[in-house]
């Protein structure tokens, strides 16, 4: 069992940087898609919230290998996505991965952060009214800041679950953890290495999970008590 | 209107993509059973004073929540199938293991409905307030009967939503058995979009037959919650106690 380590050990540990690297990009892309996407769904004009309420019905309805294959192998069978602009992202699958990931944890972050903005205390955003302050600055100042740090907990599970769901893009052909623990499986046949992939991703949710409340005792430290 | 290739017969893969889309339900429903017997035991476990089962569970727990749900799917089929086989070869049977890959995929599967629904349970069987359990036992009921008919039934009331939610993952889930050639609705999909080279239609068609499970499953969940709160006023909706299974 260790010489398979020894043999391919370095594989695995480049297939985890890119693990690493596709969640750490997803995370902040998928971030960047879902405020603007909480904002609309939560909105009262019926043509904001529904095009809103739709792409998160479809991305949390419909498996993400399925949202895979559908960006990767479906769109390549037209010719005009083939010749367009869009194929230096959809022709390649680090990047098509990349873009699959994003698409589909902002739906599932425009959701938590939907749950937070609605749990910011009323009194908080008519106090900040009260004081004048524009729409922009209520929710730049007060109801954001305030809906990340409750949305915190549950965005970190999100994030272990993107980590998870990651391993999907290698069936698209992306040689990340998963992919080259497929490959390397393929050659010999020897399960153990499903063993030592499932301990790599076990160190980086663990990784993940410990990031989260340090991040949490950071971003809340303004409420212990001084001293 | 329907294109060819997506008509059912023998010129289109329409029956095949249905046919693929009933084994979906049927995997999901067996890892559903599996998946519902594990998470009540390792709640029994995470609540219980023993720490040998305390720890056993949160170990379980901790695993499948940690380890993506396609590497836990190939370790059960390849790395159990040969743990099987060992364990066959020292019973003197020689002749190979051939893993069943319905019943390998909802193992799967279930183990990590399982995971997952121990919290649920775990977090129910806590919602239920103290005051009822003491009433019951005022009234001269056993330890046995205060579980079932006071405990037990309550605590399934709570534990709808978050197991609702589980079942929508699970549902989605049940693509990745595809890896082990499992023929469910992803893998005649795929194979189908192979043939013909035509990948967005067939995509396309599973993500509407997957989304078609979906919206089922959604209405199915809102009757079974309003079913089970229909001896409570004014509770309508019971508070969601997790979001997503976490």
């Amino acid at each position: 069992m260790l010489d398979l380590w020894i043999t391919y050990g370095d594989r695995l540990v480049d297939g985890a940087v890119i693990t690493v690297r596709l969640v750490a990009l997803a995370c902040v892309i998928g971030l960047v898609l879902a405020v603007p996407l909480a904002l609309a769904r939560r909105s009262d004009r019926r043509w904001v919230s529904v095009p809103a309420y739709l792409y998160i019905y479809f991305f949390r309805g419909t498996p993400l290998i399925v949202q895979l294959a559908l960006l990767y192998y479906g769109l390549a069978q037209f010719e005009a996505v083939r010749e367009g602009p869009l194929w230096i992202v959809l022709g390649d699958a680090e990047y098509c991965g990349l873009l699959g990931l994003s698409l589909n944890t902002a739906a599932y972050v425009a959701e938590i952060l939907r749950g937070g903005i609605a749990a910011v205390p009323k009194g908080e955003v008519e106090a900040a009214e009260a004081c004048g302050m524009s729409r922009a600055a209520v929710y730049g100042r007060i109801v954001l800041p305030r809906a990340i740090r409750i949305a915190w907990p549950a965005y970190g599970n999100e994030v272990i679950l993107l980590l998870k769901g990651s391993a999907l893009v290698s069936t698209i052909t992306v040689y990340d953890l998963m992919g080259e623990t497929r490959s390397v499986f393929s050659r010999g046949y020897d399960d153990a290495v499903y063993l030592y992939a499932a301990g790599l991703y076990l160190i980086l949710a663990l990784a993940v999970t410990g990031a989260f409340r340090l991040g949490e005792r950071r971003m809340n430290r303004y409420l212990r008590a001084a001293g | 209107m329907i294109p060819e290739i997506l008509r059912f017969g023998d010129t289109g893969f329409g029956d095949e993509l249905v046919v693929g889309a009933l084994v979906t339900l049927e995997i999901a429903l067996y890892s559903l059973a599996i998946g519902l017997g594990l998470g009540l035991t390792a709640a029994g476990a995470k609540l219980s004073r023993s720490p040998v089962l305390r720890g056993i569970a949160e170990t379980y727990s901790l695993l499948i929540r940690g380890i993506p749900e396609l590497l836990i799917i190939l370790l059960v089929y390849y790395s159990g199938g040969a743990a099987i086989e060992m364990l066959l070869g020292l019973f003197g049977h020689d002749g190979g293991f051939d893993f069943n890959k319905r019943f390998a995929g909802s193992l799967a599967l279930g183990l990590i409905f399982g995971a997952f629904a121990s919290e649920v349970f775990r977090g129910a069987f806590i919602a239920v307030p103290k005051g009822q359990i003491e009433a019951a036992l005022a009234i001269g009921m056993t330890r046995p009967q205060v579980f079932l008919r006071v405990r037990f039934p309550q605590m399934l009331r709570f534990a709808i939503p978050g197991l609702g939610n589980l079942w929508m993952v699970l549902l989605k889930d049940t693509s990745l058995v595809s890896v082990i050639a499992l023929d469910e609705l992803m893998r005649e999909t795929s194979v189908a979009a192979e043939a013909t080279q035509r990948p967005f239609e067939f995509y396309l068609a599973a993500t509407v037959l997957y989304l078609l499970l979906t919206i089922v499953s959604d209405v199915f969940r809102a009757r079974l919650e309003r079913h089970a709160n229909r001896g409570v006023a004014g509770e309508a909706a019971p508070r969601r106690l997790l979001r997503r299974g976490v």
